[in-house]
């Protein structure tokens, strides 16, 4: 065995993160680590990656015994690691980024040929001389993966590698990571996504509460069995009822916007209706213009009046607390920030967006008895878990204050709402009851936009779909029907790297 | 092994002992100060801090502990305003000068009238001054984004030159045989901002400071306004999305700052200074800017922490006289105080832990 984990413990004040975690990956293997958000997988792969410590247990890497004091000794001993978030520096090149993560990195023009060679016999087209600023996530992935295999890893640990990709790049980044098994190295993949578990990996370890709960084959299980043993419970799925849309509630006409900031992107000519009853899903990969259509839609980056209409009246024009007085709400995806303010109390944040809509004040003056009722009814109803409304937002685990900031606006009673990635980083049970109450809302007759990186989710409570793709949205389509690979295309396909691979195959061939 | 451990949620206890322990501190490393300077640390310390109130001539000290806090108070709150919300106004110190420069303008202007409406327009004319001179790093502020802490800085420095062109030229006593300064407001009654109690020290800018402290609580903790200050200040991306437009509120805090700055101004060139004289500043719009920290930016805070200040203002100088110690060494004392509450400050976000758990 290449990689053997013996009784890894690791407490923290008030939680322990793994407790008694053991498994083995073999050379070549692809092994799964499964679980969901705040089940241990993290903490385990930082001690594996010598960024944390353990309590107790025993590692084994390569035949010794191994205990990386740090990512640097980590990196020696031939252990790679693939972040979740890219440490990347976007004013910098390819090459200039890849030689800063490097332990002795060689002269530029040697490391530029390398990068070209790795990239070709592995299929991940790149160029050394390219700005990051410029890259796609999916490009920008390639850029850490090139840099760990630079480095001739024995062990390469991928952080849930394609919540930033594209299907079809799902398929070339699969592609390479088979071929890299074959040559030998082990991978240790990181996700909470069954279906891609199921087809790619030989053995998964299944967390739950930090605690190894199954070690199984990804491929005889299926994905239910899997998520099954993942939550503990038996899954609710939201149940869809087939809707007639009403009235047009909200009218997108020919929007474009142009970002505040030099990296964002800029959104061209987007159009749509949305009628009352209705959800549209809006996919596409991380970056593609998500944040600025919300802003767009908030009114925190107002437009001209036309290109935005609620119920026929143009509004492209107002700030947001004056299209939250004629009905349309949004909740944008930065949690801590932007939906809510960390350091403020659940009353305070429950302020923030339901001031106009709730009456919480009274010719300026803010009516704290109300707030605090408020706050209390979306901690009730939304089954969010903390003492009480005077507790600071950043005191809550991610999943309760997401269920806090989508149910203070659904409590709101929405004629229009926004929502870009509702259930990121939420653990399951907490991720079906948001979309439940998101198709309640509708059935109410409210018309959601869901924008998300989740596919499944958008396929299981949309109507219609649509994707953003640098900035442009395809035609919305019948969600009913539409398969993978057509989802795959109206996201943008892989930006034309097939040819690439194959070619890459060919030649390696 | 000593380290700092993030609380989950700021402490509520400790914002409120932090000053108090930086008070300390400031003591004791203030008292090794003065003993290296060859002085009685005990003897010191006493000097400046107990005998302006209970000492034996505390009768006058306390007054005078008035007229010092009262311009102190009313500069930083204002300030506090849009500290809260990050917006750094550094140059209160020229809305100060220029408050009292066109109040006092007004005055002279109405001399030898004798009309009760005069030291109204005064007052009126005050805080315009201020707010005219605050606008003008604000407005460059949200048109061409500039850096509002060079601009207001700097202007401090034309204000100065204001200042003194006007006690030279423009406002001079022309009764004054030529020497620069103005005439002396305070024996023109209509425009007098004398002592309403005498003795007391209260005149009109303290009754102002107390309605200002009061009203500033109102706004911050019962306001939308306020509401969207703090907002601003602790998250200002979440601050836009709950519908704070950026640009009104550097507009609002800069306004208010030039209005309490200038009111100061006013109050102190019609009272206790009497005329507009060269070297009428005294730099209570930069001491003001400690005072706003040390009062943790809350209304009442700084009230408390006005009145410290001007104790250590007026113990300094009472120091200074009786036993000889040079006014720089009171400075640094008084930069120790913001140093020290800097320094401990980190505690109501962090806590010490002692000795090794794990590696973070």
């Amino acid at each position: 065995m290449l990689l053997d984990l013996r009784g890894l413990t690791k407490a923290y004040p008030g939680v322990v993160a793994n407790d008694d975690v053991s498994f083995s990956v073999g050379a070549g293997r692809i092994h799964a680590l499964l679980g969901e958000n705040g089940a241990g997988k993290s903490t385990l792969v930082k001690m594996i990656y010598g960024l944390v410590r353990p309590d107790a247990g025993a590692m084994q890497f390569d035949g010794a015994d191994y205990a990386p004091a740090s990512p640097h000794e980590a990196r020696r001993r031939g252990v790679a690691m693939v972040f979740q978030h890219f440490s990347l520096f976007e004013a910098l090149d390819v090459a200039e980024n890849v030689a800063l993560g490097m332990e002795d990195p060689p002269k530029p023009r040697q490391l530029a040929r390398r990068i070209r060679e790795v990239s070709e016999a592995y299929g991940l087209p790149l160029d050394p001389a390219r700005r990051v600023g410029t890259l796609s996530a999916g490009e920008r992935q390639r850029v850490e993966i090139i840099r760990c295999l630079l480095q001739d890893p024995k062990l390469l640990i991928m952080d849930e590698p394609t919540s930033v990709l594209t299907p079809q790049e799902v398929d070339i980044l699969f592609r390479t990571l088979r071929q890299l098994a074959a040559e030998g190295t082990a991978i240790l993949y990181i996700s909470h996504k069954l279906e891609e578990i199921r087809t790619l990996c030989d053995g998964a370890t299944i967390l739950r509460l930090g605690k190894v709960v199954a070690d199984c084959t990804p491929s005889e299980r299926s994905a239910r069995e899997l998520a099954e043993l993942m939550v503990g419970e038996t899954l609710q799925v939201p149940q869809r009822q087939p809707r007639e849309g009403g009235a047009v509630a909200l009218e997108l006409r020919n929007l474009s916007l142009t970002p505040r900031s030099p990296f964002g992107t800029a959104l061209k000519e987007i159009s749509l209706t949305l009628k009352e009853g209705e959800i549209l899903g809006i996919g596409g990969v991380a970056g593609n213009g998500q944040d600025e259509l919300l802003a767009a839609l908030s009114g925190e980056a107002p437009t001209s009046p036309a290109a935005v209409q609620l119920k026929g009246a143009p509004v492209g024009q107002l700030g947001p607390d004056a299209r939250r007085r004629r009905g349309l709400l949004t909740a944008p995806e930065e949690r801590l920030g932007h939906a809510a303010a960390p350091d403020m109390s659940l009353t305070e944040n429950a302020l923030l967006t339901a001031m106009v809509r709730e009456r919480l004040e009274r010719r300026g003056f803010l009516r704290w008895g109300a707030a605090k009722g408020f706050a209390e009814q979306v901690i009730d109803r939304f089954d969010v878990r903390t003492p009480g409304p005077g507790v600071a937002a950043r005191a809550l685990s991610g999943g309760n204050l997401q269920k806090f900031v989508i149910g203070r606006e659904i409590l709101q009673r929405p004629e229009v709402l926004v929502v870009n990635q509702p259930t990121w980083g939420v653990d399951a049970s907490a991720a079906a009851a948001i979309r439940q109450a998101l198709l309640d809302l509708a059935d109410n007759g409210t018309a959601v936009i869901c924008i998300s990186q989740d596919l499944d989710e958008l396929l299981e409570i949309s109507d219609r779909f649509a994707a953003l793709n640098e900035g442009r949205l395809s035609a919305p389509r019948l969600a009913q029907g539409l398969t993978v690979d057509e989802i795959g295309l109206m996201m943008g396909g892989a930006h034309d790297m097939e040819a690439v691979h194959d070619a890459g195959a060919i030649h390696a061939g | 092994m000593i380290r700092l451990e993030k609380r989950p949620q700021p402490s509520a206890a400790w914002s409120y002992v932090t000053p108090v322990l930086a008070v300390l501190a400031t003591m004791v490393a203030g008292g090794l100060m003065f003993a290296a300077l060859g002085k009685d640390p005990v003897v010191a310390i006493r000097t400046i801090f107990w005998d302006p109130i209970f000492g034996e001539f505390a009768f006058y000290y306390r007054g005078q502990l008035l007229v010092k806090a009262a311009p102190l108070v009313l500069i930083a709150l204002g300030l506090s305003l849009g500290f809260r919300a990050g917006i750094w106004n550094i140059g209160a110190e020229g809305q100060y000068i220029m408050g009292a420069v066109c109040g006092a303008a007004v005055g002279l202007a109405f001399y030898p009238a004798d009309l009760w409406i005069v030291f109204p327009l005064m007052v009126i004319a005050g805080a315009l001054g201020g707010v005219a001179w605050a606008m003008i790093p604000a407005i460059l502020k949200t048109k061409f984004n500039t850096n509002e802490i060079l601009v207001s800085l700097l202007l401090v420095y034309v204000a100065e030159e204001i200042l003194a062109s006007m006690a030279q030229g423009l406002l001079r006593n022309p009764e004054g045989s030529g020497f620069p300064g103005s005439r002396n407001l305070s024996r023109y009654d209509a425009a007098a901002n004398n002592e309403l109690i005498v003795g007391s020290g209260m005149h009109w800018g303290v009754v102002t400071a107390l309605i200002a402290v009061i009203a500033a609580y109102v706004l911050l903790n019962r306001h939308r306004v306020g509401f969207h200050i703090r907002l601003t200040g602790q998250a200002p991306r979440a601050a836009r999305f709950a519908g704070v437009r950026p640009d009104a509120l550097v507009i609002f805090c800069f306004g208010i700052a030039g209005a309490l700055a200038g009111l100061a101004g006013l109050f102190e060139v019609a009272g206790p200074a009497g005329q507009i004289s060269i070297d009428f500043n005294v730099g209570y719009g930069f001491t003001a800017i400690i005072v706003a920290f040390l009062g943790r930016l809350h209304p009442v805070g700084i009230l408390l922490a006005g009145l410290l200040m001007a104790l250590t203002y007026i113990g300094g100088e009472a120091a200074q006289s009786t036993l000889g110690l040079p006014a720089a060494a009171i400075q640094a004392f008084q930069g120790m105080l913001l140093f020290f509450l800097l320094a401990v400050d980190v505690l109501t976000d962090y806590r010490i832990g002692l000795g090794r758990r794990g590696v973070a």
